[in-house]
C-alpha cells in the first residue's frame, strides 16, 4: 500500500495548538512531525519590568500549568536576589504545587485522555447494577452505585439526544475500544465526578494564593499571614478546611482514579509498547518527594537515564543544555546547525512556512514555534514517567514497591513505563504517593503553626535599593509534565533577559540539525510499528500523543539571554 | 440581536428539568441563587425573589442552544476557570443546558472530525464564544489551528453567531501577549468582528460564576444582559472591588500592612500601600469570591491585580507601587476613584440598549492605550499619550 500522508490539527483535549502530520502505510506510521501552531512572545514581554511582577505574566504562559510557572518563576529571582524565604512559606508552596500536580493529574486523565480509551455510546448499553458490582471489585468508593451510574446513563442518553455536543464526533464504535459497557459507564460516571472533584480540591489554591486558576503568588515567601484567631487570615477554620481538602483529595486518588487506570490498563496491555519514545529520560526531583525549587537532592536527586540504560542514574549538569532551532521558526545569527545554552540563547521569530491557510508544513525545514531542546545531544523525555523511571532507578522504597506490584500484574519490566500506557500509568502512581506526601506536609505545616513559627515572607530584600546592580538566577520545579525551568537576568532593578525550558519543549520538540526527532515525533514513528487503522479517525495517534499530557502554550514562548557562567545551587 | 429560538429545536429547559426528576422547588432554589447573582449589580431592582421566578419562567421555556467556544491565541485559563463553576456546574452546562458543538479542550474528536463539527455548528445559529486574542501581525502566523489564521476561524466562525461573547482579557484586547511590545499584534475580538457587538467577561482569568451566568442570563432573557461602557455585564463588573471589600472597614479606619506579613496584615488591614488595585477595580470578586466563594486575592492577603480593567498588565504595573497620588486615609483615593466609578457607570447607563454599547466599544477601541505608556494610568490621567491624536485621524 502507498504511503500516505495524514495531517491532524486540531489535536483537541491538550492545552495549546498543536498539529500533527503523519506518514503511514499498512495500518503503519512511518513518519511524523509534532507542529506547535502558536507563538506568544512572553519573555520579550517580560524585558524591562520589576522582577517582582514577573510571576504574573509568566504564570500566564499556561492556564493549566499556572502556579507552576509562578513559583518558577518567583524561585528565579529570589535566587537571583539571594532572597531565602522562611520554611511555612515552603511548606505553603509544596502544598499548593502537589496540589496543582494531582488536579493536573487526574482532569488530564478523565477529561482529556480517557475519551482515548472509553467509548462513551457504549455506556449507554451497560447494566447500571453490573456496572455498580464491577466497581465494587475494585474499589470502596461510595458514590459507585448502580442509581448514580443510571442518573448518569440517562444524562448523557439525554444530551445524545440533543446532539451530544462535545462527545459528538467522537471515534465511538471505532475497533481500538476494547472495554465492556460497564466499564465504559463507571469511567464516563467519574468523568463526571472528577469534574465535581477538581473544583473542590483547587480550593486549597484558593484559601492560599486567592483563587485558581492564575493564583497569586510573591517573592520572599507567601503573601498569606497565617493568624489562628483571624478571620481574614490562614486560621483555624481555613487548617481545618485544608486538612479536610487535602484527604479528600487522597481518597479519590487512591479510590476512583488509580484503581480506574489499573483496570483501563488491563484491558489495553499492548499500549506497553506502543508509543515507546526517546530512550533518555530526566528529572530534577519529582514534585512527589521535594518541591524545593533547584535542583533537588533528597531523596531523589536530579538525574538522568541515558540511551535506554533506565538502572543507572546519571548526574544532570545543566550545562549540557543546548536548544536548536533547525526546525523551529526562529533565527539564530550562529546558524542554524548551532546549538545555544539557555544564557547564550535567543528568540527572534523569524516565520518561514507557508502563508495561511496552508496544507502541509511537513515539507519544510522548518514546521513548528517549538525550539528543539537537547541534554548532550540527545533528545529527552520529561514528565511522570521520567520521574517514575528515576526514583525507582534511585530505589525510592515506595515507588519500587508500588511500580513492581503493577508491572507484575501488567506482566511487564520497568522499561514498559517508556511507553503510551506507562506515562499514562506513572501519572496515577505519582498521584498516589504525592497525595500521601502532601499529608505530611501539611502535618508539618501545622506542627510549626502550632510552635508559634508563623513566618511567610522574609522582607529583607523587598525593596530593589537591596540588590545587587546585577544578578542571574533560575527557579527549577518538576511541574505536573515535568522539569520546569525559568531564568532571569537582572539590571538596575529591572528583568534585562528572561527565559523559560519548560516541559513540553522537551516533549514535543522538532527535528535538531542531526535529524533526530523529538519525544512525540518518536513516540508515533521512532520504530514503525505504531498502529493507524483509520487515518479518519486516529484514536491510536492521540492515546499516544496525549499520553504526553501537552501542553503547546507552554512549549513556545522560548527566549533569550545571553549571560555568562550557571551556577546550579542544591538546597 | 437574533431570536434565541431559532437555535435548536426540541426540548426546553423545563422539558429537561422534569425528565431528570428536578423538583420545580429544587429549581426554584436553583433561580434563587442566580438572581442573588445576577443581582450583584443592582441593576434590576425589585425583589429577588421576584426577579427568581421570572428567571425561571424564561428559562423553562429556553431552547439549548449550539455554542461554539473557540481557544484563540492564549493560555487556556479561562476555559479552565469556566470548569470551577459552582453555580451552574459545567458538567450540568455542558450536558444539559447548551450543545457544547466545538470545544478543543474538551470535545472527543480530533482532526477532520473537530474541523467538521466546526464547520457544521457555524452554519447555523448559535452563541459564539471566545477566548484568546487574535495576532495579526504577519499574515497571523503567530496562531494558526487547522491550518488557518486565529483570524479566519474567528471571522467564519461568527458569521452565523447569534451573539459574540468575549471571555477573558485576551479575547477582549489581547492582554498579556498584547502588553508591551505585543510582539504578534495581538488584539481583541472586538477589533476584529466589527459588525456587531460583542459582549466582554473581563479578567485574566474571568470569575467562573460571571461565565455561566452570562451564559444562563442568555438562556433566560434571549439578549445580552446589560453592559457598562467596555461591553462588560453590569451584574458582574458594576461595583469596584473596593466597594465591598473585606478589608474596607480598615482602609476607612486608616489601617494598613505597611509590608507583607507584618503585624497589620496578620491582623487583615488593608492591603492599599502594598499596591493593592481594589480601589480602581471593577469587578465581583470581593462579592462572588472565587472557586465557590471561598476566598479571593485580597482575603487571601494578596493586593488586587486589577486584573479587569483593559491594558491592566501596562497600566497596572509595576504590581507593588501604590495607586499614586492619593493622601491616605480618606478623600484622596475616594475622590479618584469614585470618578472613575461615576465615569464608567455613567457609560453603562447609557450603552444599556446593546447597539449603543456597540458604539461605545467601537469607541474604547479606537482609545487603545500605547503600551506601557502610563503604568497606573487608570487612576488620574484619564486620557492617553496619542490617542487625541489617533482619534483626530481617525475622525478626519
Amino acid at each position: 500500500m502507498a504511503t500516505e500522508r495524514i495531517v491532524i490539527d486540531p489535536i483537541t483535549r491538550i492545552e495549546g495548538h498543536l498539529r500533527i502530520e503523519l506518514e503511514a502505510a499498512d495500518g503503519r506510521i512511518s513518519n511524523a512531525w509534532a507542529c506547535a501552531t502558536q507563538f506568544r512572545g512572553i519573555e520579550k514581554i517580560l524585558e524591562g519590568r520589576d522582577p517582582r511582577d514577573a510571576w504574573a505574566f509568566a504564570q500566564r504562559i499556561c492556564g493549566v500549568c499556572t502556579g507552576v510557572h509562578a513559583i518558577a518563576s518567583i524561585r528565579a529571582v529570589e535566587d537571583a536576589i539571594k532572597c531565602r524565604i522562611p520554611e511555612s512559606a515552603e511548606l505553603i508552596r509544596n502544598l499548593v504545587s502537589g496540589m496543582a500536580t494531582l488536579q493536573d493529574h487526574v482532569m488530564h486523565f478523565y477529561h482529556l485522555h480517557a475519551l482515548d480509551w472509553v467509548d462513551v455510546m457504549s455506556a449507554l448499553s451497560a447494566d447500571p447494577a453490573a456496572t455498580s458490582r464491577l466497581a465494587a471489585t475494585i474499589s470502596p468508593w461510595p458514590n459507585n452505585s448502580a442509581t448514580w451510574f443510571k442518573e448518569v446513563q440517562q444524562r448523557v442518553a439525554t444530551s445524545a439526544k440533543g446532539g451530544l455536543g462535545i462527545f459528538a464526533s467522537g471515534y465511538w464504535g471505532h475497533p481500538a475500544y476494547r472495554l465492556p459497557p460497564e466499564a465504559n459507564l463507571m469511567a464516563v460516571a467519574h468523568y463526571l465526578e472528577a469534574l465535581k472533584w477538581q473544583r473542590e480540591i483547587i480550593q486549597l489554591h484558593t484559601i492560599f494564593a486567592g483563587k485558581n486558576p492564575h493564583p497569586n503568588y510573591l517573592v520572599g515567601g507567601m503573601a498569606t499571614s497565617i493568624n489562628l484567631d483571624n478571620q481574614l487570615t490562614i486560621n483555624k477554620v481555613r487548617l481545618d478546611q485544608l486538612g479536610e481538602l487535602i484527604r479528600e483529595a487522597r481518597r479519590f486518588v487512591d479510590e476512583v482514579y488509580y484503581p480506574d487506570v489499573m483496570a483501563i490498563a488491563g484491558f489495553y496491555p499492548e499500549y506497553a509498547s506502543i508509543g515507546v519514545s526517546s530512550p533518555t529520560m530526566m528529572a530534577v526531583g519529582e514534585s512527589a518527594f521535594s518541591c524545593s525549587g533547584t535542583p533537588a537532592g533528597k531523596p531523589v536527586a536530579a538525574g538522568l537515564l541515558m540511551d535506554g540504560d533506565y538502572r543507572t542514574p546519571r548526574p544532570f549538569n545543566p550545562r549540557m543544555v543546548a536548544e536548536f532551532v533547525s526546525s523551529a521558526w526562529y533565527l539564530y545569527p550562529e546558524g542554524d546547525r548551532q546549538g545555544l545554552h539557555p544564557w547564550q540563547g535567543r528568540t527572534d521569530p523569524n516565520y518561514t512556512g507557508p502563508k495561511p491557510p496552508y496544507r502541509q508544513l511537513s515539507d519544510q525545514e522548518k514546521y513548528t514555534w517549538c525550539k528543539a531542546p537537547r541534554y548532550d545531544g540527545r533528545p529527552v523525555q520529561v514528565g511522570p514517567n521520567a520521574r517514575i523511571m528515576l526514583a525507582y532507578a534511585q530505589g525510592h522504597p515506595e515507588t519500587v514497591q508500588l511500580a513492581n506490584r503493577d508491572l507484575g500484574q501488567l506482566k511487564a519490566g520497568v522499561e514498559a513505563l517508556n511507553s503510551t500506557l506507562g506515562r499514562t500509568y506513572c501519572r496515577a502512581l505519582e498521584s498516589v504517593i504525592l497525595a500521601k506526601r502532601m499529608e505530611e506536609w501539611f502535618a508539618a505545616l501545622n506542627e510549626r503553626v502550632r510552635s508559634g513559627d508563623v513566618s511567610t515572607f522574609n522582607a529583607d530584600f523587598w525593596e530593589p535599593e537591596s540588590w545587587p546592580k546585577q544578578a542571574q538566577g533560575m527557579g527549577y520545579l518538576e511541574a505536573a509534565r515535568g522539569t520546569l525551568s525559568h531564568w532571569v537576568e537582572i539590571e538596575n532593578g529591572r528583568i534585562s533577559r528572561y527565559q523559560c525550558v519548560v516541559p513540553s519543549t522537551w516533549n514535543s520538540s522538532g527535528r535538531d540539525p542531526n535529524g533526530l526527532m523529538g519525544p512525540y515525533e518518536q513516540a508515533l514513528a521512532g520504530d514503525k510499528k505504531h498502529p493507524l487503522v483509520d487515518p479518519k479517525r486516529p484514536v491510536e495517534v492521540l492515546r499516544t500523543i496525549h499520553s504526553f499530557d501537552p501542553c503547546l502554550s507552554c512549549a513556545v514562548h522560548m527566549l533569550l539571554p545571553d549571560g555568562s557562567g550557571l551556577e546550579v545551587k542544591v538546597r | 440581536m437574533k431570536d434565541l429560538q431559532q437555535w435548536r429545536d426540541g426540548d426546553s429547559f423545563g422539558d429537561l428539568l422534569k425528565r431528570r426528576g428536578v423538583t420545580r422547588r429544587e429549581f426554584l432554589t436553583f433561580c434563587g441563587k442566580m438572581a442573588a447573582l445576577i443581582g450583584v449589580g443592582g441593576v434590576f431592582g425589585g425583589s429577588k425573589t421576584a426577579f427568581a421566578q421570572e428567571l425561571a419562567g424564561r428559562l423553562e421555556a429556553a431552547r439549548r442552544p449550539s455554542v461554539v467556544y473557540l481557544q484563540l491565541q492564549e493560555c487556556t485559563g479561562c476555559v479552565e476557570s469556566l470548569l470551577r463553576s459552582a453555580s451552574t456546574p459545567v458538567e450540568e452546562l455542558v450536558l444539559e443546558q447548551i450543545s457544547l458543538d466545538y470545544n478543543e479542550l474538551l470535545m472527543a474528536p480530533s482532526g477532520e472530525a473537530a474541523e467538521q463539527a466546526l464547520a457544521s455548528a457555524q452554519t447555523k445559529p448559535h452563541l459564539l464564544l471566545v477566548n484568546g486574542s487574535v495576532p495579526l501581525k504577519d499574515g497571523g502566523v503567530y496562531c494558526t489551528i487547522g491550518g488557518r489564521s486565529a483570524r479566519d476561524v474567528l471571522e467564519r466562525a461568527a458569521a452565523n453567531a447569534t451573539a459574540v461573547v468575549a471571555i477573558g482579557a485576551c479575547a477582549e484586547y489581547g492582554c498579556v501577549q498584547a502588553a508591551s511590545p505585543n510582539p504578534t499584534g495581538a488584539v481583541g475580538v472586538a477589533d476584529v468582528i466589527r459588525d456587531r457587538p460583542v459582549v466582554n467577561i473581563s479578567g485574566c482569568p474571568p470569575i467562573a460564576e460571571t461565565i455561566s451566568a452570562t451564559l444562563t442570563y442568555f438562556l433566560a432573557y434571549g439578549h445580552t444582559p446589560p453592559l457598562d461602557g467596555l461591553g462588560r455585564p453590569l451584574f458582574a463588573y458594576g461595583q469596584r472591588i473596593h466597594d465591598k471589600c473585606p478589608r474596607r472597614a480598615s482602609f476607612d479606619a486608616g489601617q494598613f500592612a505597611e509590608r507583607f506579613d507584618d503585624q497589620n496584615a496578620r491582623l487583615g488591614h488593608c492591603l492599599y500601600k502594598l499596591g493593592c488595585k481594589g480601589p480602581a477595580t471593577f469587578a465581583p470578586c470581593a462579592t462572588i469570591e472565587w472557586n465557590d466563594g471561598v476566598s479571593f486575592p485580597i482575603k487571601a492577603g494578596h493586593p488586587c491585580l486589577g486584573c479587569t480593567e483593559r491594558h491592566f498588565y501596562d497600566r497596572m504595573t509595576p504590581f507593588y507601587r501604590r495607586l499614586p497620588g492619593i493622601t491616605v486615609p480618606g478623600l484622596g483615593v475616594e475622590a479618584t476613584a469614585n470618578t472613575i466609578g461615576v465615569a464608567a457607570v455613567a457609560a453603562s447607563v447609557a450603552a444599556v440598549a446593546v447597539h449603543s454599547a456597540a458604539t461605545v466599544i467601537a469607541k474604547h477601541r479606537a482609545r487603545r492605550a500605547e503600551p506601557e505608556s502610563l503604568p497606573l494610568a487608570v487612576l488620574g490621567d484619564r486620557e492617553e499619550p496619542g490617542v487625541k491624536q489617533k482619534e483626530k485621524e481617525k475622525d478626519s
